[in-house]
């Protein structure tokens, strides 16, 4: 375990000094300032105009972090033959990949922290109270991000940053779209397309089930039991994939 | 003495390379021994499978076929690399970190303990001659004082096998005598030492033996002591002539070569050397290639 965690608390040491993380999150920044102006200039309800667009910024930034900053790091061992020196020492293959992933995730969390500290700052400025509610869809969006970031340790065990940014990218599209594919297999008449496109909805993880965002911001029951079983299948599918990219981490040469 | 430190049998490995993935044979039938407490040069050009026989012993690469034994046991898993230590050929460390904290984050890879951690490195940066720099981030640090780093990371655990890939790359004059001095001491401290290496004299001057490879096989393995006492082969006179240029003559047997040099005298010429030519690693490294190259011309 112990080796674990210093591979995490390295990985998170290196992250932190990333600049791309940085003008990430100024960048979130700027865009929840937007959010204000957006809400001044929209007819409807300014605080759920604010709150909307809010959770949407952590969400989106989130995979953006999760994408160049996960993905380059794995990569960045590789292509900078650090991990010749580290893979060298007595730890296995699972003890360094696992590593890299908490640590990712440490990383994952405090960015997550920052911006919903931000975010909440930005809410008691309209509302003068403290939106705890808003909680319930921030945490499965932290899942979402655990989940993408598995997805990006899969495909930069085998693959170049930019391959592994596109696919990984392409997943959190298609992922948000999977009842669509449902739906299409439904109605679609060729039985190729309709296998194929059932074969994509049960692989591709569902990232609607962690998308609570609308009914939170307009205040639409929600209840614990639901969010529960969503996490639970985002750590379940998470462990699935981590499992995966051991295998394939396992089985490749070092040259 | 005896015990093997490293044994590999009938290692292959193939790489595919280019755009058509053209097969290459990188490791064909290698069979190395390393004794215990011995330092042993590992001896061959570009490209002959120096590295890739290191990547193999540390499970950095998996060969198609052939064993690894590290005192006479299978390699297997982790924890055989509790007892060794790996300085790779142009190393490569978190930038961001200075040498005292990436000696340190190594050190957690062995589970040392934190007290044992510091103390180690402290040593080990002295003994490589960091110490005035062990606050400074590497992303600052020269070639060579990144490799002497290598060589205090790959010391961390006090290992008992030290493998070391082109130690002397990127150092200059003085840093590779200290280095040669570093891998002399680990011998008298008991370690077994395996390097490689272009740099002939280096080996004559540590090693114990010297394995030559070529095209991924193991061609010849010779005591580097034994090699340096045979016999001389011929003895080498250089004078000036007449009009001052200088010219070499070779004498086989040492009485022709001092008739030679009276003749040389009695014509009232310049002696400028007289140097008896011994057999050594240069010229069996290069009767090694040469045969390569024969065989390559059939």
């Amino acid at each position: 375990m112990g080796k674990i965690v210093a591979i995490s608390m390295n990985t998170f040491r290196e992250s932190i000094r990333d600049r791309v993380l940085y003008s990430l999150i100024v960048f979130s920044f700027l865009m929840l300032a937007f959010s204000i102006l957006l809400a001044n200039i929209t007819i409807g309800d300014p605080i759920k105009i604010v709150k909307d667009f809010g959770l949407a910024v952590i969400s989106l930034f989130g995979v953006l972090i999760t994408i160049f900053v996960g993905i380059g790091l794995l990569y960045k061992e590789m292509e900078r033959r650090t991990i010749y020196v580290i893979l060298s020492k007595p730890i296995t293959r699972w003890q360094f990949l696992l590593g890299k992933y908490l640590g990712l995730s440490i990383t994952l969390a405090v960015e997550v922290f920052i911006m919903t500290f931000a975010f909440f700052c930005l809410c008691f400025y309209y509302e003068n109270i403290i939106s705890w509610e808003l909680l319930k869809a921030i945490v499965p969006i932290f899942f979402e991000l655990l989940l993408i970031l598995s997805i990006a340790i899969v495909f930069s065990s085998f693959s170049s940053t930019f391959l592994s940014g596109l696919f990984t990218l392409s997943i959190f599209v298609i992922g948000h779209f999977t009842q669509d594919i449902k739906i299409l297999a439904a109605s679609n008449e060729s039985l190729f397309f309709k296998k194929l496109s059932q074969v994509i909805y049960y692989i591709l993880p569902n990232l609607e089930n962690l998308n609570f965002k609308a009914r939170v911001v307009h205040n639409l029951p929600l209840p614990y039991k639901e969010i529960f079983f969503s996490i639970l299948y985002s750590v379940v599918y998470s462990i699935f994939l981590l499992v995966l990219a051991i295998i394939i981490f396992n089985r490749r040469n070092f040259p | 003495m005896n015990a093997l430190a490293i044994r590999t049998n009938g290692l292959y490995k193939t790489y595919r390379t280019g755009f058509l993935h053209k097969k290459f044979l990188a490791l064909n039938n290698l069979n190395l021994e390393v004794k215990q407490g011995e330092i042993l040069g590992y001896l061959g050009p570009n490209g002959a499978g120096k590295t890739t026989t290191f990547k193999i012993i540390l499970d950095l690469i998996r060969p198609e076929k052939g064993e690894v034994y590290i005192w006479g046991k299978r390699a297997y898993g982790s924890s055989y690399r509790q007892e060794i230590g790996f300085l790779p050929d142009n190393p490569y460390f978190y930038d961001y970190l200075t040498p005292l904290e990436s000696l340190d984050f190594y050190g957690k890879l062995f589970n040392f303990k934190k007290s044992e951690r510091i103390e180690r490195s402290r040593e080990l940066l002295l003994w490589v001659g960091l110490d005035n720099f062990k606050d400074r981030q590497l992303r600052k640090f020269s070639r060579g004082m990144l490799q002497r780093l290598g060589v205090a990371q790959a010391l961390i655990n006090n290992p008992k096998i030290l493998i070391l890939d082109e130690p002397m790359l990127g150092l200059d004059p003085m840093g590779r005598r200290e280095l040669r001095d570093i891998i002399i001491k680990c011998k008298e401290n008991g370690k077994t030492v395996i390097f490689s290496t272009h740099i002939l004299s280096d080996v004559e001057m540590i090693c114990d033996r010297a394995a030559i490879i070529f095209n991924g096989t193991v061609h010849d393995v010779v005591s580097v002591e034994k090699t340096l006492e045979t016999e001389i082969q011929f003895y080498e006179v250089i004078y000036a002539n007449t009009t001052g240029k200088h010219e070499l003559i070779r004498f086989k047997e040492y009485k022709d070569a001092m008739e030679g040099v009276e003749n040389i005298n009695k014509q009232g010429l310049k002696m400028i050397s007289f140097n008896p030519h011994r057999m050594n690693l240069e010229d069996i490294f290069i009767k090694q290639a040469e045969g390569r190259i024969n065989r390559w011309g059939k």
